[in-house]
């Protein structure tokens, strides 16, 4: 009787526990769609072309978009993802493939630190740089700040990905006489690059919505400008500004403003996942 | 007869770790010389010695001279280029996944700055029908390799060493991952390799060895104990330790 009793246990156990994770995973998917359900709920009825191709029209007319937000986010997270992802992927090779060096030991503690560092910090760094020198808010400032966001988090997670790639496989090209540097270059980057892309895809949805780096850099700018030395207008920065307006056709872009910075983010993400060269790593 | 390459005193390190206590080692030219020994005791890090793999590895160290055609690979040669010349096979087939069959093969090539497309076309099917894989993927060169069986790949593996061609075979249990029959099949084209390449062949199977080899080393916690023609070695072993490995008695 002693050992059925245990056995009995030993079931209820794994229920219980098997129960809790899925628990936790519903109450996050609840709270996941509840947010996409509401911005979704609220944003719908104003997203139409119009949106993406007109500028706001003044308080009391209808209709009118948010074309230069739109742009202005595209043109910025575009800077940061070119200055940004080339610096980070080349940082994360230094790291993985010439690991156990001091100074890369040294980089590495370093990119967790600005990985954990508040983004308003990065703003700040390029305000004195950048803002100050150049004496005006600029785009190039915002895509900077935006850049030193991503970079750190692009490294660590190419790093990662690198590591998963086996050894044999850099040893099989390497005995072929490959010299390293075409090996890292041709074979074990474009092996990798699916996990990088999707790395950077997540490091990008983390800079598109997030307007502090931008407070002292780009600032905002409420009329339609592709002029990287001037201020430039982004989707996080005029959906605070018309999320705070007191008027009901500005709270309305905001959400629909919202619904844009998730299709810009989620589009790109997706992309990375059907569309990367696939060699899923096993292990 | 003539000596491809000659190990003198060759030493290896992996930080303070002794793993080769000084070998000498003779290794005829289109032959296949088989090195055994149990796990541990060295018989890959020689091999990896040989064509400067050993180095690549954090905290690897060697001393002493490997002599190739009488020049020394570790004193004034590049590594890229002894490499080049002297080509491995490892254990497990490890190709490379993102790159179709027909890719896999010149990857050698391509990389090292070989563009003439008819040239490379040429070694490719010439190395995949040394291996005798010509006939079984000629028809999707282009797809990738996921759909081959593994001894399948062990030989694509080796039409990729072949295609940069070598003058040396380095093959590091290249076996030990296969079914009898794939392997049967890499041992038949080990005996055809030899007439146009000097082989080395790691082993752990004792019957392989025999099968196949021409010449057989035993190495024993990082010292050459043995060394002759296999037969030699296998019916009238001279020291006690290898007589003990080889009959499987009270190692």
């Amino acid at each position: 009787m002693e050992r059925f009793y245990q056995i009995d246990l030993r079931k209820i156990w794994d229920w219980l526990m098997v129960g809790l994770c899925a628990l936790s995973t519903f109450a996050l998917l609840a709270i996941l769609f509840c947010v996409l359900g509401y911005i979704a709920l609220q944003g719908i009825s104003g997203l139409s072309m119009d949106f993406f191709t007109k500028m706001p029209v003044p308080v009391g007319l209808s209709g009118g978009g948010a074309a230069h937000a739109v742009a202005g986010s595209l043109v910025m997270v575009g800077l940061a993802c070119i200055l940004g992802v080339p610096w980070g992927v080349a940082v994360g090779v230094f790291l993985a493939e010439y690991e156990g060096s001091r100074l890369g030991d040294a980089v590495r503690f370093t990119a967790d630190v600005l990985t954990g560092m508040p983004s308003i910090t990065a703003g700040i760094f390029i305000y004195t740089l950048v803002v100050v020198e150049m004496q005006s808010f600029s785009a190039l400032a915002g895509g900077l700040a935006l850049s030193i966001v991503i970079m750190p988090v692009v490294a660590r997670n190419t790093e990662e990905i690198l590591r998963l790639i086996p050894r044999s496989m850099r040893e099989a090209a390497l005995a072929l006489g490959i010299p390293e540097w075409r090996v890292i270059l041709h074979i074990v980057l474009p092996t990798a690059a699916r996990g990088i892309g999707i790395g950077v895809t997540l490091a990008l949805a983390g800079i598109a919505g997030d307007p502090v780096p931008l407070f002292f850099t780009a600032l905002n700018n409420h009329y339609w400008s592709l002029n990287i030395t001037q201020p430039m207008a982004s989707l996080p920065m005029e959906i605070f500004r018309y999320a705070t307006a007191p008027f009901a056709a500005g709270h309305k872009l905001a959400w629909t403003g919202s619904i844009a910075l998730i299709g810009l983010v989620i589009i790109p993400m997706l992309a990375a996942r059907i569309l990367m060269p696939g060699y899923k790593i096993r292990r | 007869m003539p000596c491809k390459i000659t190990v003198e005193n060759l030493q290896a390190w992996y930080y303070n770790k002794i793993i080769l206590n000084g070998i000498t080692l003779p290794v005829q030219a289109n032959e296949v010389t088989a090195i055994i020994g149990p796990s541990g005791c060295g018989k890959s890090t020689l091999i990896r010695c040989l064509n400067r793999m050993h180095e690549l590895t954090p905290g690897a160290r060697v001393a002493g001279r490997v002599m190739l055609d009488h020049k020394d690979i570790y004193n004034g040669s590049n590594p890229v280029e002894t490499r080049r010349k002297v080509g491995m096979v490892f254990q497990a087939p490890n190709i490379f996944p993102t790159m179709s069959i027909y890719k896999n093969v010149a990857v050698g090539l391509s990389l090292n700055g070989h563009r003439n497309k008819t040239h490379l076309a040429a070694r490719v099917e010439l190395s995949l029908q040394q291996v005798g894989l010509w006939n079984e993927v000629k028809d999707r060169l282009h797809q990738d390799a996921s759909g081959l069986s593994s001894g399948q790949l062990q030989r694509l593996c080796i039409a990729r060493v072949l295609a940069v061609d070598p003058e040396v075979l380095l093959m590091d249990e290249p076996c030990s991952s296969l079914d009898p029959i794939a392997t049967i099949k890499i041992e038949e084209l080990l005996r055809e390799l030899r007439q146009n390449y000097t082989v080395l062949l790691v082993t752990h199977n004792m019957q392989q060895a025999a099968r196949v080899s021409d010449f057989t080393a035993y190495i024993d916690q990082g010292n050459l104990i043995e060394y002759g023609s296999t037969p030699e070695v296998f019916i009238r072993p001279r020291d006690s330790r290898t007589e003990n490995y080889i009959t499987g008695r009270g190692y």
